[in-house]
């Protein structure tokens, strides 16, 4: 095995590490005897998870004190490779902050970026796979210059698997002077109410699309996923019309899911939507148009008016 | 408040893609504006009205010489366009059109650069913050809602459980979530107005970039492209009012119930 160092961009939620990069951590470590984490807040508290997924070395930004990620981690992780350090490959989850991160980074050390990757391998250098055309091609792609290259990883590209290993050793990494760049501050958080499980982790997706006709016919969605203890997702033409947030976006420009079964309500079945959800264990779809391409994936469909489907299953579900 | 609009003409997503002889995305066909750009594009207008006054101009690069995807903006109310075109540019990378962008945008005085989160072809999806980095801006990602207060930007940023209040000083940059804010539809007199704006066609050469572009600046290769597998087709049902009845009996069968 490769002992050049692979950093990964551990992003804390919580308390705990966000599962994409446990993910991304278990994954490193078939690829480099040299795991390194990054991290920032009250990182140290971490070290033991960092550690039993199979990092050697936690470094810590700490405090943001109220800025973004993306400028102070960059400007970390630039600092430590401009002091000596050699990372082969910096794995960034594709999450909100970690895209930001990977800009800024990539800017700094003015190395390129792949984003959207799915899988890495090691093949003589690393390999990345990269999903297109709606999942219908992968394109494996590397990096053509000297490193670090910096990857962008989607959700559920791997599986979080622990190895027991011993509490990281904290090292302070400092951002430096950041000036104008890092001004932008977070005044105040808002939690929106959720009941049941995030998106991504999700046994079950209940997702809505166009065909439900209009959007306070999204409630069916959210109650079916309620019923089935499991998150309620979109199409992009819906999150595109303003019926849902951006975050419930399943598809090549929002979220990949990977449940054990998925429910598209309405959806057609666009290549944007498919690459977010084929590589679920089962999926279900209910379009009235027999010919969408959801029906050519999908391993029960139902031809029909959602409309009409939606309350009679949430009525089944409800006498259960 | 002079605010400049990121924008990229890209092939008809609705149309079948596939690749060039050089495996990038062929764009040899018509190239309109990108959909997730009429966000930001929109917003952009609502901001300088709010105001009181300035101007919207978008900024675009390809290796195409078309031009009517900006035009698209410029029908929707934005006063002018930059667009970098030059064959030399077929295959750059993102940090490449994020250098590209940031020095055609350094030749006008500007107090707000707004973008989507990703282009709807390319979805990489770092270029804005890349381009924040390179002109020296703050940056607010995911925006929901944005106001301009004085000098400073007030922006509601998507996060995982809701969203955060963000603030920042002008200048700085914004990318726009889809769906917060309702794109205009080119009026008839908006795209009659649009034909006579003026649409700053500029070549690489015309900026002082320190590196090469295109393919060559990209520090990326394509190993392979193959097939992935697929997926077979179930059953398919017409729905005779059994249809919630089948969806039970399936998630029975898989132990989802």
């Amino acid at each position: 095995m490769d002992s050049a160092p692979i950093w990964v961009l551990a992003e804390p939620a919580e308390g705990s590490f966000t599962t994409t990069s446990l993910e991304l951590l278990s994954h490193a470590r078939t690829l480099s005897s040299d795991v390194a984490a990054i991290t920032w807040g009250a990182g140290g508290q971490l070290a033991a998870q960092a550690g039993e997924y199979g990092a050697s070395t936690l470094y810590d930004v700490g405090d943001l004190g109220g800025a973004l990620p993306g400028v102070p981690v960059a400007a970390a992780i630039a600092g430590l490779i401009a002091g000596g350090a050699a990372p082969r490959a910096i794995l960034i989850p594709t999450s909100y902050d970690g895209r930001d991160v990977a800009g800024r980074l990539s800017a700094r050390l003015d190395r390129p970026v792949l984003t959207n990757a799915t899988g890495l391998a090691d093949d003589g250098g690393l390999v990345t796979e990269h999903p297109v055309f709606g999942g219908s091609l992968v394109v494996r792609a590397r990096f053509s210059a000297e490193g670090p290259g910096i990857v962008v990883v989607r959700a559920k590209s791997f599986a979080a698997e622990p190895a027991g290993g011993a509490p990281a050793a904290v090292v302070a990494a400092s951002p430096g002077e950041l000036g104008a760049t890092n001004a932008a501050a977070i005044a105040a958080h808002h939690v929106e109410e959720r009941t049941g499980p995030q998106l991504e982790e999700a046994a079950v997706v209940v997702s809505g699309g166009r065909g439900l006709g209009e959007a306070s016919a999204y409630a069916l969605v959210e109650e079916v996923a309620g019923l089935l203890h499991g998150a309620a997702g979109a199409s992009r033409a819906i999150v595109d019309a303003g019926w849902v947030p951006y975050s419930r976006q399943v598809g090549q420009t929002g979220k990949t899911v990977k449940p054990t079964v998925y429910l598209a309500c309405g959806i057609s079945g666009a290549t944007q939507h498919m690459v977010g959800m084929k590589g679920s264990k089962n999926i279900v779809a209910v379009n009235k148009d027999p010919d969408a391409p959801i029906f050519q994936i999908a391993d029960l469909g139902i031809v029909g008016d959602v409309q009409k489907v939606l309350p009679a299953l949430i009525e089944r579900l409800r006498a259960r | 408040m002079d605010i400049v609009v990121c924008v990229k003409q890209i092939p008809d997503p609705a149309a079948p893609q596939s690749f060039d002889g050089s495996n990038n995305l062929d764009r040899s066909g018509k190239l309109i504006l990108d959909e997730a750009d009429t966000y930001g594009v929109e917003m952009a207008l609502q901001l300088v009205d709010a105001a009181g006054g300035g101007e919207v101009s978008v900024v675009s690069m390809g290796s195409a010489a078309d031009v009517a995807g900006v035009r698209s903006a410029l029908a929707m109310g934005a006063a002018r366009a930059t667009v970098v075109s030059d064959e030399s540019l077929r295959g750059s990378d993102a940090l490449t059109t994020a250098k590209v962008l940031a020095a055609a945008i350094r030749r006008h005085p500007f107090d707000l650069v707004l973008a989507a989160t990703e282009s709807s072809d390319g979805y990489t999806g770092t270029m804005p913050v890349q381009l924040a980095e390179l002109l020296g801006l703050p940056s607010i990602t995911f925006a929901k809602s944005v106001a301009v207060e004085g000098a400073t930007l007030r922006v509601q940023r998507q996060t995982e459980l809701g969203y955060d209040e963000v603030t920042a000083p002008l200048p700085a940059l914004v990318t726009v979530t889809a769906g917060v804010v309702e794109p205009r539809y080119a009026s008839f007199k908006g795209i009659m107005a649009a034909k006579s704006k003026p649409v700053d066609v500029l070549a690489v050469a015309d900026l002082s970039l320190a590196g090469p572009v295109g393919a060559e600046g990209a520090r990326e290769a394509v190993v392979a492209i193959d097939a992935a597998e697929a997926r077979q087709a179930g059953e398919k049902h017409v729905d005779e009012g059994d249809g919630a009845e089948r969806i039970v009996a399936f998630l029975e069968s898989i132990k989802v119930l």
